[in-house]
């Protein structure tokens, strides 16, 4: 295939731009920025807004990882892996230790995340304010006074229906006791990772141009009332069947002839890990 | 095993863009980006017009390497044209300077210059020509295109088809009300997100390179019920529009060291809407505004339901199709075709967590009936 590409797939002029906005992101925890958002070779709702995001902060010397769903192999993460390579011909890892720039879609890893790190997370709706409200000039307006009543009222609604904070992932979160934000949909095991984490956390969102960030150190709170605490997934009993891990977030695996149930680690990269260090134990 | 068995990605992908490729091939044959180019003028314009991109050639390509899909060739467009810098803006275009080649106004017959049919296929019968069948020879169509030429030479020059606007004798007459030029730079929407409200020429950017379908779509719920805007035709034009730049050397926007760079093929709609104007001593008046829609290559019925658009952001309301956000959001085909395929991504993680929720209500739903 002839191809005539930029470096990261960008003119220079486009990465400023994503750039420019990132810092600016960064400086307001939370805030969503809008960004110009380019048209990429992958669809949008397929991680366009995290690939600008990659491509745009991306130099030779990073060590790439891509995560789908928690796996480093699902075909997704694989496609944006192999896009990234074909424009930028960076080092790839599985290994979230060794990796630079983390992009992932819907988790964040098991293992700590250290300074220096940047974990790119891939946002389908950035707007946690958008089952309450439709329009995007009104929600900017409720961020800006801060007004986030129809957030807490959605989670009151649930505990009103159902007796609990019912709702799976996308919980939202409150950051820097300021910007209500969708922490994209991670697992609500995931969220307490996000806060006071030691490495950058952004948000891209491609198809609704909007950049946020949570900056190291930062204090990210999950919505919750004083007598309905947050929960996250129930992990209680269940242990992974390759690696044998706990306190994990597990997929759930029915064998087809026996109907049993099987847990699994998500994160296969932190399994791998797992069985090997007990092989060499 | 379940959705996990989408693993070992990489094989998966290589084997499934092999099949892919199988499927462009399997019956031993492939047209070239020439044929495409020379007889699919329709897809060409509508593809160009969507990715706002004009270019037949890159369009053509798109074409052949996406099997005919419409979105998949406008997403490949789009996704190129993503990577080119942006180096000139052209000088102004007036739109009487259109070389014409098919012009018509359902708002008055005997428009100066007359009604140009040009060629539409509007008044061709919709049965199928079976004789298309069989293939047109090199032969039959030099012949065919020469008797064509040689009857045409006898009708007007076609190089003198430059009409002024219909709607300006409607403004000559004070019937429809001269609003003076708007000339500030339009916002490029390319370069920045959408914000509420927008400008009109944001709104006029994001229509044009609407899908078609969805464009269309709208515009008519608009005139069907779901909206209050019915317009009449006050000029349809097809055309070329010659493009100018002004030199990049010199520091100066004289008309004269401005530069021709090209032409490109448009299909420009001007709709005539009725509303009423409340005058300061309370009584009412009707008075004519104009709905605009313009968009590259031939696609008349996009343009018009295009200017119906325009119109009913331009007044705005409660109907869904007067509803800047409503409307603009959701017609572009790269966004909704990539959020609707996005469906067929794995969604294990969040199912998961949803399945525990739900689990968890039901539990405690059960525990409290024992």
């Amino acid at each position: 295939m002839t191809s005539n590409y930029n470096f990261g797939f960008f003119d220079e002029v486009s990465k400023r731009e994503i750039r420019r906005k990132t810092l600016k992101a960064i400086s307001i925890p939370g805030y969503q920025v809008p960004f110009a958002s380019r048209e990429m070779p992958i669809a949008r709702g397929w991680g366009t807004g995290g690939l600008q995001l990659t491509l745009s902060l991306i130099n030779k010397n990073d060590i790439f990882k891509a995560i789908d769903q928690g796996t480093d192999e699902s075909v997704n993460a694989v496609n944006i892996k192999k896009l990234v390579k074909k424009t930028t011909g960076v080092k790839e890892t599985i290994d979230t230790k060794e990796a630079t720039i983390i992009q992932s879609r819907h988790r964040i890893p098991e293992e700590k995340l250290e300074k220096g790190q940047i974990l790119v997370l891939q946002v389908p709706m950035p707007e946690p304010l958008r089952y309450v409200e439709s329009s995007e000039q009104k929600t900017k307006m409720l961020h800006a006074d801060g007004e986030y009543s129809g957030a807490w009222l959605v989670l009151f609604e649930k505990i009103i229906k159902f007796g609990r904070m019912t709702g799976g992932a996308a919980h939202p979160v409150m950051v820097k006791k300021r910007y209500v934000m969708s922490p994209s949909p991670i697992p609500k095991y995931d969220n307490p990772k996000l806060d006071n984490n030691e490495a950058l956390i952004l948000l891209g969102a491609g198809r609704e141009k909007k950049i946020y960030a949570v900056p190291p150190y930062t204090k990210v709170e999950s919505l919750a009332f004083e007598d309905y605490p947050f929960e996250i997934e129930d992990t209680k009993g269940k242990t992974c069947r390759l690696c044998g891990a706990k306190d994990v977030f597990f997929d759930e695996i029915e064998d087809e002839l026996t109907g049993k149930v099987f847990y699994q680690c998500n994160d296969t990269s932190n399994c791998l890990k797992n069985i090997n260090e007990k092989e060499s134990a | 095993m379940a959705y996990v068995g989408v693993k070992g990605g990489d094989k998966a992908i290589e084997e499934f863009i092999r099949r892919l490729k199988y499927e462009r091939l399997k019956k031993g044959k492939s047209v070239s980006t020439c044929d495409i180019e020379s007889s699919m003028r329709a897809l060409i314009d509508q593809i160009m017009s969507e990715s706002s991109i004009y270019d037949e050639n890159l369009a053509s390509i798109a074409i052949k390497q996406s099997e005919g899909s419409p979105e998949e060739s406008v997403f490949l467009l789009r996704a190129f044209r993503s990577t080119l810098p942006r180096k000139h803006y052209s000088r102004i275009i007036e739109s009487e300077d259109m070389n014409i080649e098919r012009r018509i106004s359902s708002g008055f017959k005997d428009i100066p210059g007359g009604q140009i049919l040009g060629s539409s296929y509007d008044y061709t019968h919709r049965l199928i020509d079976f004789d298309l069948i069989k293939k047109e020879s090199k032969e039959e169509i030099e012949k065919w295109l020469n008797d064509f030429n040689n009857k045409k030479s006898n009708d007007i020059n076609p190089s003198k088809l430059k009409f002024q606007k219909v709607l300006d004798y409607l403004r000559k007459e004070k019937i429809m009300k001269d609003y003076e030029l708007n000339n500030t730079n339009p916002k490029d929407i390319t370069k920045g997100s959408l914000s509420f409200p927008t400008e009109r020429s944001e709104r006029l950017q994001i229509l044009t390179r609407g899908q078609t379908g969805a464009v269309t779509a709208l515009g008519y719920a608009s005139l069907r019920g779901f909206g209050s805007v019915h317009p009449t035709i006050g000029e349809l034009r097809v055309g070329n529009f010659p493009v100018y730049i002004d030199s990049p050397l010199e520091n100066d926007s004289k008309e004269d060291n401005s530069y021709y760079v090209g032409e490109f093929k448009a299909t420009e709609v001007e709709s005539i809407i009725t509303t009423t104007m409340k005058k300061p001593d309370g009584s009412r008046e009707e008075q004519f505004e104009i709905g605009y829609g313009v968009c590259f290559g031939q696609n008349e019925t996009k343009a018009i339901a295009m200017s119906i658009l325009d119109k009913c952001l331009e007044i705005g309301g409660d109907s869904p199709t007067h509803n800047e956000e409503f409307v603009l959001y959701h017609i572009d085909s790269v966004e909704s075709t990539g959020f609707i395929s996005h469906l067929k991504l794995p969604h294990y993680v969040t199912f998961q967590s949803k399945l525990d929720s739900v689990r968890k209500t039901r539990r405690e739903k059960n525990d409290q009936q024992l």
